[in-house]
C-alpha cells in the first residue's frame, strides 16, 4: 500500500503521520510537496495538521488553492481514501471535501491537552477496524477546531450517520455543553466528519500522536486504529 | 483602481474576538457596548477600468478564496 502525505509550507505534523505508517504498519509512504499537481499513485492520501501558510487569510484557506489540492480533489473524487487532521481537516472544510467549517474555540483560547472521541461510525477507510462506541484518547492542539455547519447541513450528518467522531466523557457521555469534554464548542460535540460517499474523513484531535504507548502518555496507543482500519481496508 | 472589500462574520455565526474585545471594553468602562463584531477589510489595486468591471473581478476571488461562504459576508467597494 502506498500512502501519500501532503506538505504544505506550515505543516508540522507530518512526521508523526510518517512515522506511523512507516515504522508502525510497514507502509510505503511519499511526501507530496504542495506545489505538485499530480500525487503518487496513492491507496490513501493524509493531509496532516499544523498551520499552513501561517494560517493567513483563514485557517486552510491558501492551501486550498495548492496545486497539490486539484490532486487530491480528483482522488477523492474518484472513491480514494482521504484523511485530514487538525489543519488537514480545515483544509478539507475549505476545499468543500467536507461541509462546514471550524471557527475559533469558544473559549477564546488555544487548546493543547488530551480529549477523549468516541467512534461514532465505523463505516469510513478509517474507522472500519474500531467498533462503535470505541472510545480513542489523544491531544488536540489548536485555536479553531469548533465545528460549525448551518442548521439543514448538521441534520443531513446526523441523519445520514456522517459523524464519525464525538468529544466525550470517560465513560463515552455525550454532552455538547460540557467544557471538559468538549472544550471548543464543537456543534452536537462534533470532533469528525465524513463526506457523503463516505470515503473523506476530517477530525481535529490528532490520533497520530497516540499511537505508541512511550509517547501516547495518557492516550496510550488508542489512536491507532484510524490508521490500522486505512491499511487493513 | 483601488478597491476595497470588507467582510463580515454573518448573523448568528459566533464571534469571539468580537466579544473578547467587548469584554475588555466595558471592562474599561464602556458600558453602553453591545454587539461587537469584528470583520476584515482587504485593500487592493486592480486593473479594471471601471468600478463595475472591478466588482466582476473581485466578486471571483472572494468566491475562490477571499471569502468563506458558510460563516462569511461581503461587500465591494472603490477606495479612495
Amino acid at each position: 500500500m502506498s500512502v501519500n502525505v501532503l506538505l504544505f509550507p506550515g505543516s508540522n505534523c507530518d512526521h508523526d503521520v510518517i512515522h506511523c505508517y512507516e515504522n508502525l504498519f510497514n507502509q510505503k509512504v511519499e511526501v507530496i510537496w504542495h506545489r505538485e499537481s499530480e500525487l503518487k499513485n496513492p491507496d490513501v492520501v493524509i493531509v496532516p495538521g499544523g498551520f499552513s501558510f501561517g494560517d493567513y487569510l483563514r485557517t486552510g484557506a491558501m492551501a486550498k488553492v495548492s496545486p497539490v489540492m486539484g490532486a487530491a480533489r480528483k482522488f477523492a473524487a474518484a472513491g480514494g481514501p482521504v484523511l485530514g487532521i487538525c489543519n488537514g481537516f480545515q483544509i478539507l472544510c475549505e476545499a468543500g471535501l467536507l461541509p462546514g467549517v471550524l471557527l475559533q474555540n469558544i473559549s477564546m483560547k488555544f487548546l493543547s491537552r488530551f480529549v477523549r472521541i468516541k467512534v461514532e461510525s465505523s463505516s469510513t477507510p478509517f474507522t472500519g477496524a474500531a467498533r462503535k462506541g470505541d472510545i480513542i484518547h489523544c491531544p488536540i492542539a489548536h485555536f479553531e477546531g469548533n465545528y460549525f455547519a448551518d442548521g439543514a447541513t448538521i441534520e443531513r450528518l446526523e441523519g445520514e450517520g456522517q459523524v464519525v467522531f464525538r468529544y466525550c466523557g470517560e465513560q463515552g457521555q455525550v454532552d455538547a455543553e460540557n467544557r471538559e469534554w468538549n472544550p471548543n464548542g464543537a456543534m452536537r460535540a462534533i470532533a469528525g466528519i465524513t463526506n457523503d460517499k463516505r470515503n473523506v474523513v476530517g477530525l481535529m484531535p490528532h490520533p497520530e500522536r497516540a499511537v505508541e504507548k512511550v509517547v501516547g502518555f495518557c492516550g496510550g496507543e488508542s489512536g491507532r486504529v484510524v490508521f490500522a482500519s486505512s491499511v487493513a481496508g | 483602481m483601488k478597491v476595497q472589500v470588507l467582510i463580515r462574520l454573518k448573523a448568528g455565526v459566533l464571534d469571539v474576538q468580537g466579544k473578547a474585545v467587548e469584554r475588555s471594553l466595558t471592562g474599561l468602562g464602556f458600558d453602553d457596548v453591545n454587539a461587537v463584531r469584528i470583520g476584515r477589510l482587504i485593500e487592493m489595486e486592480v486593473g479594471a477600468s471601471n468600478l463595475d468591471k472591478a466588482k466582476q473581478e473581485v466578486t471571483k476571488m472572494c468566491q475562490e478564496l477571499l471569502v468563506n461562504p458558510i460563516i462569511e459576508s461581503y461587500e465591494i467597494r472603490e477606495a479612495k
